[in-house]
């Protein structure tokens, strides 16, 4: 067998690939890209949220979308140094976001217009994330399925959170009742759109599967995905905006109807309604905290220099 | 005012003080300078905001009409609102935001030691609970006046331009109001001038530390504690109270 045989035996064994381990040039790349992409994901995650932190409405909802977005940054920074043991620093990282070449999730392109939409990004992105993730801890890439299996705990926790946030809000007054309505039909197709384009379209499939990569197919976790979602928007009380949707027996799942293929790959082109805020405001926070970065660097050098002049 | 408003006044400013603060600290959410300082500082501003929700639970009880910590805090107008002027200042940048952070600390922290010793039992709990995180933040913000003081050229001047800017806020930590004297006189709160020289030292310090210079002018702007706030004031408030002004007592 030649190396990259064994590779392949090893991983059809579920043996997991360690960052010492040798690797084809192809998996890593494949592995960076999409580590970094759900890091990134994180990372720009934190700005349609943040939004809401000053404008929440009790002080426990604040409390609480804080500690929310805070657990964001942190499965970024660990995203981040899982995509480092691969040989690309977080640096590089960054600046391939920066300039265009990194993708994130195109959910985080639409804009988060009332607080209803907190608790529909908790429920439906958070739940369609975790859908796909919980997925990946089983992925062949040690550190990589590591991350995921506590990044999955916390984020069961916010969807919970966020289906609670709704909750609260169709219990309540026809207005705020109202407002989740609104919510769930803007933020519903976007979230379908999360698990990619159907398999057939999918040019990364075929491979990312044999090298364990991705454990399920984008279609197989977008219906599970509504299977699981549909009778929790009922027992909202709701409506999933979809007139196609419909339990069918036979095959023991939800039929639902076509997604606008269109607008997925118009906004992943960046032509989203905040493709350009999103990255301006990243670019804006990275760009005015340089001089903080350079005087922290500075400062570690001088510290350094000193405790050498100490000891001689 | 008896004991029992003046207490309720006083968790109020306590309250405010914190509130505020971690409302300004949490507009960095998203937009830190890198990302473990994105995160430091939301979790601080968690800090605060935790503390807050204490405090205005407090005042709710010794208020005794039946109010909650969301309706004080979303339902007051800005002359009830009892912070000091510090806390209300914009971030700006990384500069600003430390200096007032440092600062506020710096006194929250003596202030709060002393408080354990309140001889009324909520005070000192809370002082009690608040004062482990509030010591994080006191080295936190030291940490970084002295990292950025004696950083670069340039960190060393936009720090010694926040400090010169903010400075005037400064001196309302530890004047004492009508109520803090009266409170001090029945041993609930600490009579500020013991706190002075201690934050007047510390500051200097870590000022000296920093390479920074402890700015010369005196005089001093006050009033937050009485509800005289800066025009930033309005609209933190706005902001923050929009959605329970929009659609008031509903359950959120």
């Amino acid at each position: 067998m030649n190396l990259e045989q064994q590779f392949q035996a090893r991983i059809d064994q579920e043996i997991k690939v360690e960052p010492r381990d040798w690797m084809p040039e192809e998996y890593r790349q494949m592995n960076i890209r999409q580590i970094a992409q759900h890091a990134h994901s994180e990372i720009v995650g934190m700005l349609p949220e943040g939004n809401w932190i000053t404008r929440a409405p009790s002080l426990r909802r604040k409390v609480a979308l804080l500690a929310k977005v805070q657990d964001e940054g942190g499965h970024g920074l660990y995203l981040y140094s899982a995509a480092e043991t691969l040989g690309i620093s977080r640096e590089e990282l960054i600046d391939q976001l920066h300039e265009g070449k990194a993708k994130y999730s195109s959910i985080f392109n639409y804009p988060a217009l009332t607080w209803a939409d907190i608790g529909a990004i908790g429920w439906l992105v958070d739940g369609a994330a975790i859908m796909n993730q919980v997925s990946l801890t089983r992925t062949s890439y040690g550190p990589y399925a590591r991350a995921m299996v506590r990044i999955c705990k916390e984020e069961s926790f916010h969807q919970r959170q966020g289906y609670e946030i709704l909750l609260t809000l169709c219990r309540g007054t026809q207005e705020q009742k109202a407002m989740a309505q609104d919510s769930l039909n803007r933020w519903w197709w976007p979230a379908l759109m999360m698990f990619g384009p159907n398999d057939d379209q999918s040019t990364h499939t075929e491979k990312s599967m044999n090298w364990k990569l991705k454990r399920k197919k984008n279609d197989e976790l977008r219906q599970q995905f509504v299977d699981v979602t549909v009778p929790q928007a009922e027992y909202l009380g709701i409506t999933v905006p979809d007139p196609d949707l419909k339990w069918n027996e036979e095959r023991g799942h939800y039929d639902f109807g076509e997604i606008n293929w269109d607008e997925f790959w118009q906004v992943v082109k960046g032509n989203g309604p905040c493709n350009k805020k999103r990255m301006n405001d990243r670019i804006k926070a990275h760009e005015e905290g340089a001089w903080v970065r350079e005087a922290a660097m500075a400062y570690a050098e001088k510290r350094q220099q000193r405790k050498l002049q100490q000891a001689s | 005012m008896n004991h029992q408003e003046s207490l309720y006044h006083f968790a109020l400013q306590m309250g405010d003080n914190a509130l505020i603060l971690g409302q300004r600290l949490s507009e960095w959410c998203g937009h830190g300078p890198v990302l473990e300082q994105d995160i430091a500082i939301t979790n601080i501003a968690l800090d605060h905001v935790g503390q807050a929700r204490s405090w205005l639970q407090y005042a709710a009880e010794l208020e005794g009409k039946g109010r909650t910590e969301d309706d004080l805090a979303f339902l007051r107008p800005e002359f009830e609102y009892r912070n000091v002027l510090l806390v209300e200042q914009p971030n700006t940048d990384w500069a600003y935001t430390i200096v007032r952070s440092f600062l506020f600390d710096t006194f929250n922290y003596f202030h709060h030691v002393e408080l354990t010793q309140s001889t009324d039992p909520g005070v000192a709990a809370i002082a009690e609970k608040s004062l482990k995180e509030i010591t994080y933040h006191l080295r936190y913000s030291s940490e970084w006046m002295i990292r950025l003081g004696d950083g670069t050229e340039l960190s060393h001047d936009k720090m010694q331009q926040a400090l010169d800017d903010l400075w005037m806020f400064s001196g309302e930590l530890t004047a004492m109001t009508s109520l803090e004297t009266s409170l001090a006189a029945a041993g609930l709160a600490p009579d500020l001038s013991g706190i002075k020289p201690l934050y007047d030292g510390r500051i200097a310090a870590v000022i000296q530390e920093a390479t920074l210079e402890v700015p010369s002018g005196a005089y001093m702007q006050t009033g937050g504690k009485e509800g005289r706030h800066t025009e930033y004031m309005g609209f933190i408030l706005a902001e923050m109270q929009s959605l329970q002004r929009q659609m008031p007592g509903l359950k959120w």
